[in-house]
């Protein structure tokens, strides 16, 4: 928490993961920041994330978003769908988070982690 | 001896080994670290070197799909885990052995099998699985006498997924762009020299049901100096298909089509005017025999029988319609699939499926598995993460729950290291494989490549243990 004390306040993007448990994480990311970046950046402890380290080559990024807000997130390479077709529990309003940079417009965002293969069938079980 | 060293944990804590230091071993070791603050965890690798077909199955020109080496270091390197390769579990070392010394045993060593086409001709000169042509271009040691005949005009692959895909690409990329990579320099050389200009994709269904993903058919369609030959009537009534499908097997056969149908604008008319090299899908066709060349016992071609299908969707299947068809070609390469072998009697084993049979990855009490053996040969690096972080769960739950027996105190590599070293063989540490790393990245320095790998046994072991 003492890391984003030196930049000003208004710099800053406010961001909510969602993790797979349900629980709620905020942090702040600075505009430019990509997701994983901001994942990496304050150390969230989502497992298996970014294994490509955001090259577009693994899908372990993958975010669900709400429907207006992964509106406002800008354009989809082909090549970045391609990756989130290999996702698990692929949705329509899904993304990559090494792609999704932070802009001062979508303060507030909330991005959920889908929950992996073991954590569904978890659910499921009760 | 190394092994005792490092083994100087406290001798009450539980301790699990995995077997097999690819992607599944190191994912599970990683949950479970994470999860517990108590457990220690030992790699057992048959290779002196680490990271399974991340090192030796990903092609060489996906060196970003490699990154996850970086978080297989640090799992490797965390003070509660001990890589140990060279040790071959089933022969240097029992899996009996491994579950006196440990509280739980991870079955992770992958398929380093492959399935054959059960056709005559199937060994005959020319005829390659793709899981050695791969191990050849990758430095596998055991696949370097391989020396594949690339004399021929046209090769034939037969199989539509990922690995095929490699393969193809492999054999037609420009060399300018293989030799930025790690691919090793006999390899290089080979295909600096190569004549093959043709490379067919041959599968038993059709375009609904290719197996491949959407980024190599896409990395296909712009491959330098290649271009696409499809047969339009393969493609009837395929637009028509996609109506009702999932959204990858929708956009997959957009591409498909696009690439295979589509008149392209003037740049990809012209950039495949200029192409000098072709690939094509051929479909509904399965391998029937391999013809060798009048008097000798070298492939000359490839008999296909033609199918059609029954049903529809990823459901189809293929019958035979009776017709044949004779395609000439010099190369062969069967990329039908791998398949995962036993290391030891007392495990369960459904040889159909070629899988250890399980549930959330366990198997017996104590005994568990991930990757490749428990889900069979299919999916990415991804998926194999998600299935092993499903085992690890698995295993600290029993943990918890008391399934898994913690209460003696288990001697965990110290009595292992014993073990070895009467039989004279001596492991290779993960800082003994970080000196065979430095060897290899530097002498890939000196040609521009980010490795050159060392391509015997022997050598890396000399290496490691100098
Ligand atoms: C040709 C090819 C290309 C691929 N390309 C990609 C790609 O581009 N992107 C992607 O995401 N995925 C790719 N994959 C898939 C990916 O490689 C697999 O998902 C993953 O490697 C499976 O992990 P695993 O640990 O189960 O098996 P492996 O990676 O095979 O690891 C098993 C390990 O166990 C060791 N072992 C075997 N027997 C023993 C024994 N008796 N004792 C001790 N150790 C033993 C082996 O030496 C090996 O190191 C590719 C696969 C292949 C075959
Ligand atoms: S981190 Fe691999 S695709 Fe985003």
């Amino acid at each position: 928490f003492t890391s984003g004390s030196r930049t000003l306040r208004s710099d800053k993007v406010t961001v909510h993961f969602i993790n797979r448990d349900g629980e709620k994480i905020t942090v702040k990311g600075s505009p430019g920041d990509s997701l994983l970046d901001v994942v990496i950046n304050e150390d969230l402890d989502i497992d298996g994330f970014g294994a490509c380290e955001g090259t577009l080559a693994c899908s372990t990024c993958h975010l669900i978003f709400e429907e207006d807000a992964f509106k406002q997130l800008g354009r989809i390479t082909d090549e970045e769908m391609d990756m989130l077709d290999l996702a698990y529990g692929l949705t329509d309003t899904s993304r990559l988070g090494c792609q999704v940079c932070l802009t001062k417009s979508l303060d507030g965002l909330v991005a959920r982690v889908p929950e992996s293969v073991a954590d569904a069938r978890q659910s499921q079980d009760g | 001896n190394n092994m005792v060293l490092h083994a100087s944990f406290s001798s009450r804590s539980p301790k699990f080994c995995v077997v097999g230091g690819g992607p599944a071993g190191f994912y599970t070791a990683q949950h479970v670290l994470r999860a517990r603050q108590d457990v220690e965890v030992d790699v057992y690798e048959r290779l002196p070197v680490p990271f399974g077909l991340v090192r030796f199955g990903v092609a060489p020109d996906h060196p970003e799909v490699k990154n996850v080496i970086n978080t297989f270091t640090q799992t490797a390197k965390h003070s509660r885990c001990n890589f140990y390769g060279n040790v071959n579990v089933g022969k240097d070392v029992s899996l009996g052995e491994l579950r006196q010394a440990y509280h739980a045993v991870v079955l992770s060593y992958g398929a380093e099998d492959n399935r054959r086409m059960g056709v005559p001709g199937e060994d005959l000169a020319g005829v390659y699985s793709a899981k050695d042509f791969v191990g050849w271009y990758n430095g596998l040691p055991s696949c370097q006498e391989l020396s594949p005949d690339l004399s021929g005009d046209t090769a034939v692959v037969l199989g539509q997924g990922n690995v095929a895909l490699d393969v193809a690409r492999i054999l037609l990329s420009p060399v300018d762009i293989l030799k930025k990579t790690d691919i090793t320099q006999p390899a290089l050389e080979a295909l600096e020299k190569s004549q093959v200009r043709r490379v067919l994709i041959v599968g038993r269904r059709g375009p609904v049901q290719i197996a491949c993903t959407i980024k190599e058919l896409r990395e296909m369609a712009k491959l330098p100096g290649t271009r696409p030959q499809m047969l339009a009537s393969d493609f009837d009534g395929v637009a028509e298909a996609l109506k009702d499908v999932p959204r990858p097997r929708k956009r997959l056969t957009e591409l498909l089509l696009k690439t295979a149908l589509e008149v392209p604008d003037e740049d990809e008319q012209e950039r495949r005017r200029r192409a000098s090299r072709v690939w094509a899908f051929r479909f509904f066709r399965s391998p029937v025999e391999v013809l060798a060349g009048p008097g000798t016992s070298r492939t000359a071609g490839i008999r296909l029988a033609v199918n059609r299908l029954e049903g529809s969707g990823e459901r189809a299947h293929a019958v035979l319609t009776g017709e044949v068809e004779d395609v000439p070609c010099g190369l062969i390469i069967s990329s039908i699939g791998y398949r995962s072998t036993l290391v030891d009697p007392s495990v369960p084993f459904d040889s159909r499926k070629a899988i250890v049979p399980n549930i959330n990855g366990r198997v017996h009490q104590g005994l568990y598995c991930s990757g490749w053996l428990k889900t069979g040969p299919t999916g990415v690096i991804a998926t194999t993460m998600n299935n092993s972080f499903d085992t690890a769960k698995s295993l600290t739950d029993d943990m918890a729950s008391g399934a898994v027996d913690l209460s003696a105190a288990k001697a965990g590599s110290q009595s292992i290291a014993g073990l070895l070293e009467k039989r004279g063989v001596k492991p290779v540490t993960f800082s003994d494989w970080e000196k065979i790393d430095s060897v290899e990245t530097s002498r890939g320095e000196a040609t521009g490549k980010p490795r050159e790998k060392l391509l015997t046994v022997q050598e890396m072991l000399q290496v490691a243990h100098q």
